[in-house]
């Protein structure tokens, strides 16, 4: 569905002023230089409170243009309400086409998904990123992560992994699985299944990632090498399913469980709406 | 004969005991005297005239106040055993002397067998015995000594003092080096073990080691000593 | 024997004051090849600030270590980068502190305690680390069992040894204890330290040992070098400064001792 909207009066292009746009943009390509490497930045007051996308919002805005056409997902879907609520959002401060459809889209914004589509050289992935630090959970403190960067000093996050092989006999992140970027930095890919992570490696496009609360930018320029972190003798593996989506029948995606009545009864469906409108029309 | 393997050197030892009156208190003057392979030279003097100290300056347990304790003991050259660098020292000690003192100085928990073995590692270290051989030599010694087998696998701080003294022993024999510096080795022993320790050490002074010993038995002196020296002349004169 | 003309270590002129309070001034001293040293002093001596001075601990006002290193020749050891001191700390040397919380992962089992270095030098395989894991606990006397166990499970003395296993993993040349044995009963005490001996002779280990307590320096040290007031005051062979200290200072400290 492409809409063009009126645009509001009163606000600059994508609401953001000029100088932050170019503050943004000055992070970005910082980022885009060091892949991996968290860039700090002034996250600006947006009108959603922080955990709403403020760090993706942030970046879409920064590298809009009119000629840009925008989707939006939230879990893989286009028609939750945040992802309805951001492209209304951008639509009403830029006039731009969104669509729903990923192989038209040059600007992608997403929350906790990879389109199962290949992306292509000419798009741009926004991640909105709750937690850029991957290793907060393991060392709160910032002076020692800001370290633990600079020399490269990963061993803790294998500690991590190999308390999980003993405690549980495997590596339990099934979201938000650490990756090493480029052969140096230790990055979080933001909460996207592992089942997306392979798609970051030497991916086409540009990956940019953005936490508003946490005021952090880093990116993952295009053909990066991206490694999930595993060990020689228990390698990184990606979810699996049973079942084929209901509604598509595709045995290669993301696929949620939904509860469908009282009795409990489920339907494994593609997280990904386009993909999955996609394959079923193509059937 | 061939040159002496030690030389002393008008050395001089004085204490210093600060918490006292801080006066130095002389206990030897212008100590010298050389010794040869072989030898088995007597230190002769009263109780507490200093024969004891003598033997510790040698070792280097005591620090001397002045003078030169000259050793040749590799038959080439001659060193200051005094003057050379702690880590030398303590090189030279682990390969040139024996030194059994008065008292055995157990360490704790340490097995008799242990003890008597940890003397002669060395020997282990660079190569020339294997650890088993080196275990057989050590067991061999002790039962020479009479010490029962029983005994072998027990810190030696429970033993009796004639027993203790024997271990001691075994540490010094167990590996025989140039030089032995022997303090009353046979103190607390009875007749019989005695005779065992006049005959080990015999043994091992025939087979070119020189020997330092002070010997309060007449009996063990005369088997062993081949020359004596009487610690008198080395009386402090302000001590007359 | 190899042929030794540098000592293993190399302090010089080293110092560190807090605020107006000296606490070491212009220590100079070498550490040789497989030797054991023992610094000892009473509270506030400086000894424990020397020793963490030298492995990077705590950053001196002036002074210099240089270091042998099997990997990269000779060392200055304060004007290495960040990284090269990390690693230096992570393979040729180790420190065993004097609470086992300082040097241990108390949130993490035994196990990935041990591992801990081997992952951060690049071993990725699970399986071996385990292996080593279990080859240490082992070598310091703790049953392998208790590999997936949290230090927080163990006794004082268990946990100490846990430090000792976790600094050996990658075989380093030298080890820097401090005060490893205060605040344990003195059986566990000794158990601790008969084992370090034996493990510190077995590996050819070049130590410094920081104590008060000499029983502690007798039974290790080859040498002791004795401390007042952030000075050096005697050193000698461990037997010579017991039997005859010349230093008041030292006298004083060897007369203090009751014998059991």
């Amino acid at each position: 569905m492409n809409e063009i909207e009126q645009r509001v009066e009163g606000f600059n292009f994508a609401y953001l002023d000029e100088q932050t746009k170019r503050m943004i943009r000055r992070a970005l390509l910082k980022a885009i230089a060091i892949p991996g490497y968290q860039v700090p930045f002034s996250s600006r007051e947006m009108p959603l409170p922080y955990g709403w996308g403020t760090g993706g919002i942030q970046i879409t805005a920064a590298i809009i243009g009119k000629k840009d056409t925008l989707k939006v997902i939230d879990q893989g879907a286009d028609d939750t309400v945040n992802a309805v609520n951001i492209r209304s959002f951008f639509s009403r401060t830029t006039g731009v086409i969104t669509t729903e459809k990923t192989s038209q889209a040059n600007i992608i914004q997403t929350r906790h998904r990879i389109p199962e589509q290949a992306l292509h050289e000419d798009q741009i992935m926004v991640f909105q990123v709750p937690v850029p630090e991957p290793l907060q959970d393991i060392e709160p403190l910032k002076a020692q992560t800001t370290k633990m960067h600079a020399l490269a000093d990963y061993g803790l996050m294998y500690v991590k992994l190999y308390e999980d092989i003993t405690q549980f006999g495997k590596i339990t992140f099934s979201y938000d699985y650490p990756v090493m970027v480029n052969g140096r930095y230790l990055a979080a890919p933001s909460p996207i299944p592992k089942f997306d992570n392979p798609k970051l490696h030497q991916s086409p496009a540009l990956m940019l990632f953005g936490a508003g609360r946490e005021k952090r930018i880093y990116a993952i320029p295009p053909y990066t090498d991206v490694q999930s972190l595993s060990f020689e003798d228990y390698p990184f593996e990606v979810q699996q399913w049973d079942h084929p989506c209901a509604i598509c029948g595709s045995r290669e995606s993301f696929l949620d469980e939904l509860i469908t009545d009282n009795d409990g009864t489920r339907m494994f469906v593609c997280a990904d709406s386009d993909y999955c409108q996609t394959q079923a029309d193509a059937s | 004969m061939s040159k002496p393997i030690l030389r002393l050197q008008d050395v001089n030892k004085q204490f210093t005991v600060y918490r006292r009156s801080a006066q130095p208190i002389d206990v030897l003057e212008n100590v010298s005297f050389e010794l040869f392979p072989g030898e088995c030279l007597s230190l002769d003097g009263a109780s507490g005239s200093g024969k004891s100290s003598i033997l510790k300056l040698i070792f280097g347990n005591y620090c001397l106040s002045s003078g030169h304790i000259w050793c040749d003991f590799d038959g080439v050259d001659f060193i200051d055993f005094a003057a050379v660098s702690l880590r030398e020292r303590h090189a030279l000690r682990k390969k040139y002397i024996n030194y059994v003192s008065q008292f055995l100085k157990a360490i704790p928990r340490i097995s008799a067998l242990d003890v008597v073995i940890q003397a002669g590692m060395n020997e282990v270290i660079s190569g020339l015995v294997t650890q088993e051989q080196l275990t057989r030599r050590a067991q061999q010694l002790l039962e020479r000594l009479n010490i029962q087998s029983q005994l072998w696998g027990l810190p030696p701080a429970i033993f009796s003092g004639g027993e203790q003294q024997r271990i001691n022993l075994a540490r010094g024999l167990i590996s025989p080096k140039p030089l032995l510096l022997l303090d009353e080795p046979s103190a607390s022993l009875d007749h019989q073990n005695t005779q065992v320790v006049i005959e080990l050490i015999q043994e091992v002074r025939l087979n070119g080691t020189a020997m330092i010993g002070i010997f309060h038995d007449d009996q063990v002196r005369q088997a062993l000593s081949t020359r004596s020296i009487s610690i008198q002349q080395f009386k402090p004169s302000s001590n007359l | 024997m190899k042929p030794i003309s540098q000592p293993l270590l190399k302090v010089s002129h080293l110092s560190k004051s807090y605020g107006q309070h000296v606490a070491v001034h212009k220590v100079e001293f070498d550490l040789g090849y497989g030797e054991v040293i023992a610094i000892v002093g009473e509270s506030g001596s400086g000894k424990t600030t020397l020793l963490k001075s030298i492995a990077c601990l705590t950053t001196p006002d002036s002074g210099e270590v240089i270091y042998q290193s099997e990997q990269f020749g000779d060392m200055d050891v304060f004007r290495l980068s960040s990284m090269q001191q990390r690693l230096l700390n992570r393979t040729e040397w180790g420190f065993v502190h004097q609470h086992a919380r300082d040097g241990l992962r108390m949130n993490v089992s035994a196990g990935a305690n041990i591992g801990e270095r081997l992952m951060s030098l690049g071993q990725r395989h699970y399986g071996k680390i385990r292996e080593q894991a279990r080859y240490w606990l082992d070598m310091v006397e703790i049953d392998p069992k208790r590999m997936d166990d949290l230090p927080s499970t163990f006794s004082g003395g268990m946990q100490q040894r846990l430090q000792i296993a976790r600094n050996l993993v990658t075989q380093p040349r030298l080890v820097m204890l401090d005060e490893p044995t205060s605040g344990l009963d003195v059986s566990v005490q000794a158990k601790l330290l008969d084992l370090f001996k034996k493990l510190a002779q077995q590996l050819g280990l070049s130590v410094l040992i920081v104590t008060h307590d000499l029983a502690v320096a007798r039974l290790l040290a080859d040498q002791m070098i004795v401390m007042q007031d952030g000075k050096i005051v005697e050193r000698g062979l461990t037997d010579q400064v017991l039997d005859d200290p010349q230093h008041p200072y030292t006298q004083l400290l060897v007369s203090s001792i009751i014998a059991a």
